[in-house]
This record gives C-alpha cells, structure tokens and sequence, in this order.
C-alpha cells in the first residue's frame, strides 16, 4: 500500500474498526487494569489467534476442525519445552540423580534427555517449530484427508479425536511430556525473568502486536481472490473445482494456516502463563474454541477476538463466583448462537449498530459509485462488519 | 511386545482380554446403534448421545433405589423396569429436543454438532447439581453376580454376559425394525431420497423425530446396561464418547452390520493391546489404527452408496 | 463399432469403450463416440439414459470403470478435475450452480484462467485485461447490465447462462453442455439458441437435451443414448427415421 492509501484505510470504516481494537488493547485495557488482569486478558487474547485460524478454516471455507487446541498445545509445548530447558541447567537441578535435565523426567527415571528434546537449546529453531510443528501436522492431516474428499461431520470428528489421542499420549507419557501436570516451573526466556510484572506487561503488548499480524494476514487472505475462492468452495465446492481449481489444495492451505495462527497463540500462552499442560489441548478445550469464533461472528476476524475475549472473561467472571453456573451459561451460548445468532456479535453489530454508523459515513458513501471495474475484492465479506459496501481503493 | 510369554500362555491372555473386551464391546454397541442410526438417518451427530446414554444410568440408579425402600422382594427384577424407564424418559427427552432444536438445524450437521454439545455441557452439569459429582453405583441383584467358569484360567462374568445379551438383543431388534418393519421402509426410503419419499407421501419430519427418540431411547438402554458393568458419574458418557463416533464412522455411517462390526473390532483390539501396553497407549494405538484406516478408507468398512 | 465419419481422424474427442459400474449397474456401458473439432454434437435419449453420466465421466466427476477418453490427444481419465479443465474442457451441470454471494462479475471473474494455484489466487489482481475479458463474456451472455447484482438475485434462465459465461470465460476448447434450456421460458430458450450460435462459432460443443426442437436448431450429429450404449447416431432427420429410436421413444 502506498503511503497516502495507508491513511486513507485508517480513515475508512474498516480501519477505524482496526484502531478502535488497538485502542482497547493497547491504550484502554492497559490503562485501566492492574498487571494480574492484563495478563489474564493477554491469556485470553492467546484464544483469539485460534478463534481467526476458525474463520477463516470454518467460517469461510467451512471446514470445521474440532480439534484446534491440538495445534496451541504443540505450539505452547514447543515453547515450554525450550523454557523448560534453560530453566534445567545443571547448576539448577543439581540435587536430581541426573542433573541437567527436567524435573519430571528424573522423576520418572530418565536419565538422559530424550532426543526430540535435543533441539529446542535452540531458541531459532523453537520459534520455527512453534509454527512448524502444527502446520506439519495440519498438513498431513490434510493431505489425507482432503485429497480423499473427506469433510463435513467426518471431519470434525477426526479432528476431535486426534485431540484425543494427543491428550492420551501426553497424559500417558509422563517421562517426556510432564504428563497431566503438564511441563511447569518456567522462569525465563533467554535470560529474562517472565514472572515478573514487568516482563509479564511487555509480553502482553507482544501479544496484542502479533495479533494484529494474524489478523492483517488473516485480512490478505480474505480480501484476496484467495479469500473469495474459500467462501466459493463453502457453497459451490463443485463448481470451484470445475473452474479449474484444486480444491484439496486450498482447503490444505487453510487449515495449515489456521494451524499457524494457533500455534502462535499457544506459544504466546506458554509465555504470559508460565506452563503448558494437556487440559488446554484435549476435546473440551478445543471444541470451546469453536464457541470463540462463532460468538464473534464466524465470519469475522475482528469479531473473533471480541469472541475470545468476551467468553473467556465470562468464563473467569463465573468461575469466581458462580462455578457451577458456568456449564449452564457455556451450553446455553453454543445452543443459542447456533440457534439464534449464527452470525454472531458481528451479525448483531451489523444489523443494530451499523445503520447508526451508517448516518455518519453517508458522505463517504455516495463517493463510491458501484461500477464493477472499481470495486474491489472486500466487498466479498459480506458478514464481517468492517466490510461493507464501502470500499478503499486498493493498493 | 509378546516376548516372554508362552504360546499357551498367549491364547489365555488373548482369551481373557477377549472376554474383558466384551463388555466394552456391549457398551459401545449399545452406544453407538443409537448414534448409528440417528446419523444415517440425519446425518448429524449427537454430541450429547453420552449424556443420553448416563440419564439411562441414573434412571435405573433411582429405580434400584425405589426397589429396595419399597419393593425388595422384587428387586431382583428391577433391573427390566428400569431399563424400559430408561427408554421411555429417554426418547421422550430425545423427541423434544429434536424437537425444540435439531429441526431448526436441518442442512447445518456441523452446527447440529454444536448444538448438541452445548446441550451436553447443560445435562452434565444437571447431574452433578443433582447427583453429586461422586460416581453412584446399583446394587447388582443376586442372580448377576458371580461367574461361570470357562475353564481354569478363564471366568465369565455373569453381568457381562448378561449386558452382552441385552446388546445383541437390540442390535437383533434394531435390525427387525429397520429392515423388516413399515417404520424402517419408510427410514430407509427417507435416507436414500428424501424429496422423492416426501413426493410418495412419506412425513419425513415425523420419521427424524422418531428416529432421534428412538436413537435417545437405544442411548437409555445403553446406560441401563452401563450400571450393571461400572458405576456412573456426571462425565462418563463423555468417556466414550469419541470412541463410540470411531465405531459409527469406522463401521460405514449407514451400516447396521458395519457398526457391529467396528464395534467388536475396536473393542477387542484395545483390550488385547491393554495387556501389553498400558491402558493409555493401547488406546492411543486403537485409536490412531482406526484414524489411520479412516484416512485411507473415508467411507468406513462397510459403505453404501448413494448418489449425492 | 462407432460411426466416425471424419476422414481426418483428428479427433478432437474420442471416447471408446468407457464403461462405468455403480455396484454392478453398467450406468455406462461400452460406449464409443467421436467428437470433430467445431464440432455440436447433442446427446438426447430417455430419463436414465446415461448422459449426464457420459458428462460425468468426461470432466472426471465420475471415475471410469474401463475405457478411454482422448482429449488433444491427452487421455483424460488419469487426470484430476481441476487438470481436465486445465487442459480445455468446460463443464455446465444440470441444476445451475453459481456463487450465489458473489456479484455477477465476481463469478466471471473468479473463473478467469489465471491465480488458480494457492500462491496465485494469493497474488491475483483485478487488471484492465480481466476486466475486459469479464466485459466481454457478459455481452456475450446478456448480463451486462446486471454485472454488479448478486447472483443470487438472477433469474434461472439467466444464471445458466451466467454459468455457461464461466465457462467460456476460461477459453475451453470443449463445452460441454447439460440441459442448457431446461426450465427456460420461451423467449429464454430463443436466447439461448442464439448464444449457443455465437459460442459455437470457435468452440467443440457436447449438449445433453430433450427439446427436439432446440436440438434440431444447433445439431450437427446427433447420438442417441439408451440404457448407457449409443443406440444410433447421425443427422437429425438420419436419427428421427431410426426405428430402433422410435421404438425406445414411444414403444412401452
Ligand atoms: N453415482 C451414482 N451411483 C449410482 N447410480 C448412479 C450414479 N450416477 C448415475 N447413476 C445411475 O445411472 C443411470 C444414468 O443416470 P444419468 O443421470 O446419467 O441419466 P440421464 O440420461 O442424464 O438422465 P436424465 O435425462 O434424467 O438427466 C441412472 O439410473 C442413475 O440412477
Ligand atoms: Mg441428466
């Protein structure tokens, strides 16, 4: 984008829905919480990188994996593994029978450090594997599954239990994986102490930063033809194929990038909680995730972080003082937007809060005559409520 | 993994497990026809099948209960009260909620599947308001317990044997019902053209009520039989809940035989292997073999072909 | 066994002996025909007759039990679908199927044979050439002054040829044709002979239709399918006078 559109998207709708977020995030929340809040909103906010992974994979190309707390947890496994050795070294665990390696594995008998441990000394290679471990995985699971035309129901299903499997297999593999315990005791990242308040803050603003990178990736994807060829595929999978496309691919590419975005988060997470255990990969976890994405509105990216964040702040709302409320709230949610509200908080904005906004934007509306050769691709996403018929030159 | 065991030694393993399997086997069954047929017929998956499945259990927990306060010369019949009970309180929930929600659903299996979970988090969590979050147990009638020995090293429980039967009581009712029954021409017309079945006169909205209410109902039974294996707490639909999709998908979503079959096949294999491995990697391997075969074969075992 | 009248033996369709089996049931049974480049060729026969099978088989929707299919010379029933349409074969199913959220120019465009790769839908810009060809199909199919309606919001008429406009949009050297008129109205199916006139001025053209008198509008040869074999084939007037059609059109 050149430098005088750049201002003209800040000054669009769109990207007015863009600065009101990073006010929140980066000015208001910040402002108004204590450092023990902000965290849990940073925590919260780790969600919503796989809340857009899920519009985009099951919003807009409708594939709807249940199982996308399986790619957090080996993103923040991939994380804490690497935390968790600079935090062995020798000096520390001197008191185990074979110092220098991690707690639990001494505990368990290991006496050497197993060798899929062996890289993650490297913090380079960590940060690769973060991303690369999932979309590996998510590719493989693709490619069998979606060159072989397996969607829909059976889909979800296998995904659900491939979330089961890995819970099983860390649960049961104590030694390697920390088992249910999960890997714990984190204290730094290169040498910086991420328990202190301070560090916690700055990896908060970390956070909101790489968020806001997904969510400009997320947004190429669907403005490009790329984005309009998912939503095609969602309603016309037949057509798109005999227009010449290879279906499987574009399914493999997003569901890998969904697999991208929410091993980012989870390795986001491993850093702002200090530990990484199964409870956050298994069936339970990852089938609420899917909840995040469709209160948001499963269409919309930016509705997706409103998702996250509202869901899981209801949810440490309740658990403070009503616990067992919260199964009771949590099922009427997914019942109810399923039911009700299928296009979610962004839905809602659209057809209440819009028509408001509307009045405002009047002048800029008249601007934009509706001749096909300058419309642009954002006019796709008809659900989203940063997109409307009011569209920025593109670049 | 077989090392160190002699042959005779290995068929008495095989043998044991292959009775210990049993009992999941009746329970997955039991679990998965009402799925099964719920899916065939709809397409949609009921997440909250488990939970269906843990009302029958506690249905026939409170009957147990009624029977020893107030009639404890029958009590060695209560187990057949409760587990019609169980079958009617279920099907009648399973009727309203299609009803109140799967109707609204049609075309949307994948927001059905939602759906349904939520309904499960509500019906969990209405049985630890209600039971408590400690799992109950049912006093077994006499006649139920103890074994009849197959030979020295091998016994057969007699409530296993007992839960077996019920299972292949109603995989053979099942299978009357569906197949030699007007209701099952009508299922099976609805599942292989739907606007031609409406077209010739066929309520189709009546037949997916029913067959999710006898789905739910089958679910009832499953969890009256449950008790006489296990004790039940809020979460142990939930247990086997992934394991009892496998079976479905495993076995060809519109297959009666196939479902059976898959079944046995995963039941067996994670009961055989649990004496090798630890319980939790035998089912890991069970699982991944079943995920593994599904990716090469999508449409599971035995798959009918319909044109889409 | 086939009819093959052309001397040049250039076909640029040639099917032979493709069968197809769903569970034992031959929906296509050793069927041959040969398509001349320029040529229009209908297949007509009755309800189950096979046809959209034949379609089906062509574009590889369906995969053929025995038998080839020679496009240019490439056989195609080892090729993936989106490689048929690749190498030139469009394909309108029977029922119209179109991006219904998409606006009209939208649909054209998102059929335009470029950015077909992952990397390359990623990289696709709207430039003056898309433009103009999307311009251009539109006249072509009547829907000029619609380009920015939903599709949703067409007639049925006109989203078959919406349809038909993505096709010919991606330059194929085959159209393949189901049904085209089916559910039109009259003044439509006047339009649409006159389309089809157009089209078929630089592309092979393979319909599927029941409307004689369309067929004998746009026909070159005619081949005439019965319980998935060709039960004759020629001029319309050679086929009309065929006893064994006749005898499969009105003997019961
Ligand atoms: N995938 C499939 N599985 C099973 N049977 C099929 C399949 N596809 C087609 N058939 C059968 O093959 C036969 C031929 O069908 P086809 O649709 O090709 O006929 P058609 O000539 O196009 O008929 P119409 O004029 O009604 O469109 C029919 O009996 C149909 O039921
Ligand atoms: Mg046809």
């Amino acid at each position: 984008m050149k430098h005088s559109s750049l201002m003209k998207w800040f000054v669009s709708r769109e990207g007015l829905y863009y600065l009101a977020l990073a006010f929140l995030l980066v000015v208001l929340l910040p402002l108004t919480l204590d450092s023990f809040r902000l965290n849990m909103v940073g925590k919260y906010l780790t969600y919503a990188f796989v809340a857009i992974g899920l519009v985009m994979c099951w919003g807009k190309a409708g594939i709807l994996s249940l199982g996308q707390g399986v790619f957090f947890g080996l993103g923040g496994y991939c994380m804490a593994m690497f935390l968790k050795l600079e935090a062995s070294t020798p000096e520390a665990t001197a008191i185990q029978s074979t110092p220098g390696i991690p707690d639990f594995m001494d505990w368990n008998q290991l006496t050497e450090l197993p060798w899929f441990w062996e890289p993650f000394h490297s913090f380079s290679f960590t940060l690769l594997a973060v991303i690369g471990v999932p979309v590996l995985l998510a590719f493989v699971i693709g490619i069998a599954m979606f060159t072989r035309r397996v969607g829909g129901v059976y889909f979800a299903i296998i995904t659900q239990a491939i979330a089961a499997v890995l819970t099983i297999l860390i649960i049961g593999q104590q030694g390697y994986t920390g088992g249910v315990n999960g890997i714990t005791d984190l204290q730094t990242l290169m040498g910086w102490d991420i328990r202190t308040d301070e560090a916690r803050n700055i990896l908060y603003f970390i956070c909101v930063g790489m968020l806001f990178l997904c969510l400009f990736a997320a947004r190429l994807v669907q403005n490009r033809k790329l984005g309009r060829i998912l939503v095609a595929m969602n309603a016309q999978e037949m057509r798109v194929r005999f227009s010449g496309y290879d279906v499987a691919a574009f399914k493999i590419f997003v569901f890998c990038l969904a697999a991208a975005f929410a091993g980012i988060g989870g390795a986001l997470f491993t850093l702002l909680v200090g530990f990484m255990s199964p409870s956050f990969i298994g069936i339970v976890a990852s089938i609420e995730m899917v909840i995040f994405c469709a209160l948001g509105g499963r269409l919309s990216i930016l509705g997706a972080v409103y998702g996250a964040l509202l869901v899981n702040a209801a949810k440490s709302g309740f658990s403070e003082s009503f616990p067992e409320l919260w199964p009771f709230a949590m099922g009427a949610l997914f019942i109810g937007v399923v039911l009700a509200f299928p296009d979610g908080l962004a839905g809602l904005y659209k057809s209440y809060v819009m028509p408001l906004e509307n009045k405002v934007f009047k002048r800029n509306k008249s601007k934009t005559a509706p001749v096909a050769t300058r419309q642009t691709a954002e006019k796709v996403d008809d659900y989203s409520p940063m997109n409307d018929t009011y569209s920025p030159e593109k670049s | 993994m077989f090392d160190g065991y002699t042959s005779s030694e290995l068929m008495s393993i095989f043998a044991m497990q292959g009775f210990a399997g049993l009992s999941l086997f009746s329970v997955f069954v039991l679990m998965a026809l009402g799925l099964a047929i719920i899916f065939g017929q709809m397409g949609v998956i009921n997440m909250a099948h488990g939970e269906f499945m843990i009302l029958g259990a506690y249905t026939t927990y409170l009957t147990s209960g009624f029977f020893q306060s107030y009639l404890p010369g029958l009590f060695g019949g209560y187990f057949f009260v409760a587990m019609i009970l169980a079958f009617f309180i279920c099907a009648a929930l399973g009727a309203l909620v299609e009803w109140l929600m799967i109707r609204h659903l049609y075309h949307r299996p994948l927001d059905t599947l939602l759906a349904t979970w939520g309904l499960s988090l509500i019906m969990q969590q209405a049985y630890r308001s209600i039971f408590g979050a400690r799992e109950v147990g049912v006093d077994l009638p006499e006649w139920m317990m103890g074994a009849i020995p197959v030979t020295d090293m091998v016994d057969l429980p007699i409530n296993g044997v007992f839960v077996m039967i019920i299972a292949l009581s109603v995989a053979v009712g099942v299978y009357l019902l569906m197949y030699r029954s007007g209701y099952g021409k009508k299922v099976r017309a609805v599942v292989q053209n739907r606007p031609m079945a409406e077209a010739v006169g066929i309520n189709s909205a009546g037949i997916d009520r029913a067959t999710f209410a006898l789905g739910c109902g089958i679910a009832g039974i499953a969890g009256a039989a449950f008790t006489m294996i296990g004790s039940t707490g809020p979460s142990s639909g939930q247990a086997y809940i992934v394991d009892t999709f496998l079976v479905v998908v495993f076995g060809g979503a519109q297959s009666l035989i196939g479902t059976i079959v898959s079944a046995f096949g995963i039941s067996q294999a994670q009961s055989t292997m649990e004496f090798f491995l630890s319980g939790s990697m035998a089912k890991v391997l069970t699982l991944l073999v079943v995920i593994g075969i599904l990716m090469i074969r999508p449409e599971g075992l035995m798959a009918l072909k319909v044109r889409r | 066994m086939s009819t093959a009248k052309s001397i040049s033996g250039d076909f640029l369709l040639a099917v032979e002996g493709l069968t197809v089996s769903f569970d034992g049931f031959k929906a296509v049974d050793d069927l041959s025909f040969y398509l001349d480049p320029r040529e229009i060729r209908v297949i007509i026969g009755p309800n189950g007759a096979g046809k959209t099978t034949v379609l089906d088989l062509i574009c590889g929707k369906t995969k053929a039990t025995t038998g080839s299919i020679k496009f240019a010379g490439k056989e195609l029933t080892k090729l993936k679908e989106h490689q048929i349409v690749h190498s030139g074969v469009g394909r309108k199913f029977q029922t119209p199927s179109v991006f219904e959220d998409l606006t009209v120019f939208e649909n054209l465009e998102v059929s335009y044979p470029q950015g077909h790769s992952v990397i390359g839908a990623l990289a696709f810009k709207r430039d003056t050439a898309v433009i103009e060809a999307v311009e251009d199909v539109a006249k072509t199919i009547f829907l000029t002054d619609v380009l920015n309606e939903p599709a949703a919001m067409l007639s049925h008429g006109q989203k078959q040829w919406l349809e038909i406009g993505m096709l010919l949009i991606q330059k194929p050297a085959l159209l393949m044709l189901d049904e085209p008129v089916a559910g039109m109205s009259v003044a439509e199916r006047k339009k649409t002979a006159e389309l089809l006139r157009v089209i078929t001025k630089d592309h092979t053209v393979l319909v599927v239709e029941h409307d004689m008198q369309f067929v004998g509008d746009i026909a070159d040869r005619v081949t005439v399918m019965h319980q998935g074999k060709v039960l004759s084939e020629g001029s319309i007037e050679h086929v009309k006078s065929d006893p064994k059609v006749i005898e499969v059109y009105l003997g019961h």
